[in-house]
């Protein structure tokens, strides 16, 4: 799988290149800024980019930019953006395009490596990844909201992990229930929310973040 | 310049007239550099022979700047006079321009004045007017007008045409009358007969060169007494024009607030700045090497069963990240306020930064006790920028560093006064954009100064101060 890395501290980059090389990812180029991430993500196309947030020249939000943008160019092209701190405004600008293969993710997820490559490949693959801190986020800004009021704490906590980006088997897994239940509380979910049920993992995914962002 | 009697803590010329005792306000310990150097300055030393024909110059100078003031003080009366009478044709509209114009003229007349004054003072008397608007004369004219620095003005012409006469006239006179009076019997030789026969009156006749003798010991009396008085006399004239020239309180509490303001924009913009510095700082420092550690940790985990020889190297690193994270923490925290400023205050936090240098300096410090927490920190940044400033930029062989504290009339606030002086190459300036330049800033919000004496060639001399209340 070819990707290219966007980070512009030089220790952080080698770290990432490390754990991707040495999980059978092909590092296609390497780039510390915004204007070169933008050069490299239109002649490469790669499977999947990991960028970061805050990139030179102007060290604000010049990663994220140049993600939307290539995403224009180029959509669906997968993007994972990693950054020091989360802000749910950057998830939203992310997601509004509703093409999926997208991720978002606090740099300490690195730190789980298995975790961290498991949701690279996710989004490779087309699906949503949110940080679990903009999940709990999301859910506490709508702590209000009579539809998230009825659910039951099961159905609540299969809630957080959709809106993470976990499929139906991961969420099965980590809760260690049967694939059958999480579909049961699923489709509870859709209906108390009032959305349309889908089979489709990660329509899923975008449908449960599109409630919890509107 | 006119060399008027040093204020207290000016740089002082050697053989310049000095109040005798007039500088001592500060306590020193005997035998201090200080107190060598002021010893030098001792009344003994000003009657020493060098010291009288300065004085002399001196007074002659002011009796020269005597004479003209008079003529300007007939000048200024006339000058009132047109002005007045321009204001008074305004009606007639030729009394718009004319009465601009005579304005220019008065004001340009008023600052040769207060340049005097200020040079006699040995501070500046600032210029009170408010800055003339944009607009047709009419609306020029209505600013001059409301203006009370104008009809100032206006008042010190009138006021200036009599009490000149009593601080510039009467000096001049009494040196006049006193040389008269010591040449008396040249004078009366000279002289066509029943002019200069009656000095005192009608009742004393002078009848011979012989009795116009009795005349001259007035002239040395009145000599000496112009001696003893021509400053005085002259400072009096200078602290008319100082108190109608010069802005009213009102006017200076308008630019004070103004100066407020300013250094509060800036005390803002300062630390809206020392903020996003270390929010970089920490982004990519220390949150940087963490996650990087992290990365290493969890790299090595996966690892840990296929190929153990890399988890050991996995391990060193993030042994290193973790000691490399704790340095940039540190010298984070140190730049936000340094432990040991906490810990020992100024004093010892000046030594330990002097220890740390790799110059040799040297630390002196009179204060009292701890001060509060701004200050203290304010200072010791103001006095490590000038100290990075010279080792980086003077090529010094030694440094010194003299903080000390002088309270106010009121005891409780006072001046903190922080030098930094080295034997480098001089050269440093504060133009915008250097280190120095940001410690003036920061300095002001403390009412505090900056000046830097920097010749190039050194020695390089930054003395700064700021107002503080002392614990």
């Amino acid at each position: 799988m070819r990707v290219v890395v966007a980070e512009d501290l030089a220790l952080l980059r080698e770290g990432l290149i490390r754990i991707l090389q040495a999980n059978g990812f092909e590092v296609v180029e390497a780039v510390d800024n915004g204007p070169g991430l933008i050069r490299a993500l239109t002649t490469h196309r790669p499977d999947v980019a990991i960028i970061d947030v805050r990139l030179p020249p102007t060290f604000t939000t010049e990663g994220l930019r140049a993600a939307i943008d290539a995403r224009r160019h180029i959509p669906g092209l997968p993007v994972v953006v990693l950054s020091q701190y989360v802000e749910q405004l950057y998830a939203r600008q992310l997601i509004s395009d509703r093409a999926g293969a997208v991720g978002y993710l606090l740099k300490d997820r690195v730190m789980d490596v298995q975790q961290f490559v498991t949701n690279v490949r996710q989004v490779a693959a087309g699906s949503t990844v949110m940080d679990p801190d903009v999940v709990t986020a999301l859910l506490t800004h709508r702590s209000t909201d009579p539809k998230l009021l009825q659910l039951s704490p099961r159905e609540r906590e299969v809630l957080t992990l959709m809106a993470q980006g976990r499929s139906n088997t991961a969420i099965a897994a980590q809760m260690f229930v049967a694939e059958r239940t999480v579909l049961k509380h699923g489709n509870n979910i859709f209906t108390k929310l009032g959305l349309k049920p889908s089979a489709d993992d990660n329509r899923r995914i975008l449908a449960v973040l599109a409630y919890l962002e509107s | 310049m006119t060399n008027g009697p040093p204020s207290p803590g000016a740089t002082s010329r050697p053989g310049a007239t000095s109040r005798p005792g007039g500088t001592s306000r500060r306590r020193e310990r005997p035998g201090s550099v200080a107190h060598r150097h002021r010893a030098l300055r001792s009344p003994v030393a000003l009657r020493s022979p060098v010291a009288l024909p300065s004085a002399l110059a001196l007074r002659a100078g002011l009796l020269g700047w005597s004479l003209v003031l008079l003529c300007g003080a007939v000048v200024g009366l006339a000058l009132g006079t047109l002005w007045i009478t321009s204001v008074a044709g305004v009606a007639l509209v030729a009394g718009i321009p004319l009465t601009l114009l005579t304005t220019a003229l008065v004001r340009w007349f008023a600052d040769l004045h207060r340049q005097w004054a200020a040079e006699r003072l040995g501070e500046p008397v600032a210029r009170p007017y408010r800055a003339a608007p944009d607009g047709g004369w009419p609306a020029r004219l209505w600013a001059v007008l409301r203006d009370p620095a104008t009809w100032r003005d206006w008042a010190w012409l009138a006021a200036n045409s009599i009490t000149c006469w009593f601080s510039s006239g009467l000096s001049l006179m009494m040196f006049l009358a006193g040389v008269v009076y010591l040449i008396y019997p040249l004078v009366y030789q000279l002289t066509p007969p029943e002019v200069f026969r009656t000095p005192l009156g009608e009742g004393f006749r002078l009848h011979s060169v012989a009795q116009s003798f009795a005349m001259v010991p007035f002239g040395p009396v009145l000599l000496l007494l112009w001696y003893v008085t021509a400053q005085r006399l002259a400072n009096l004239n200078a602290r008319v024009i100082r108190t109608l020239l010069g802005p009213t309180e009102q006017a200076r509490l308008r630019a004070r607030v103004q100066r407020l303001a300013t250094s509060r924009a800036e005390t803002i913009d300062a630390q809206a700045g020392e903020l996003r510095r270390i929010e970089r700082d920490l982004h990519d420092g220390a949150q940087a090497r963490l996650v990087s550690l992290g990365m290493s940790l969890g790299l090595a985990q996966q690892l840990l069963h296929d190929d153990p020889q890399a988890v050991q190297q996995l391990l060193a690193e993030a042994r290193a990240s973790t000691s490399s994270a704790l340095t940039e923490l540190r010298d984070l925290v140190r730049g936000i306020h340094p432990p040991v400023l906490a810990d020992l205050g100024l004093d010892g936090a000046l030594r330990a930064l002097a220890l740390a240098n790799p110059i040799p300096t040297t630390v002196t410090t009179r204060l009292p006790g701890r001060l509060p927490p701004a200050a203290e920190s304010a200072a010791y940044f103001a006095v490590a920028e000038a100290l990075s400033n010279a080792i980086k930029h003077a090529e010094a062989r030694h440094i010194r560093i003299a903080v000390e504290f002088d309270p106010l009339q009121d005891a409780t606030t006072g001046t903190l006064t922080m030098t930094v002086s080295d034997d480098g190459r001089g050269g440093a300036s504060t133009d915008a954009g250097t280190g120095l330049h940001g410690i003036s800033r920061r300095l002001a919000s403390f009412d505090g100064t900056l000046g830097v004496s920097s010749p190039p060639g050194g020695p390089t001399e930054i003395k700064m101060s700021l107002l503080c209340a002392s614990s």
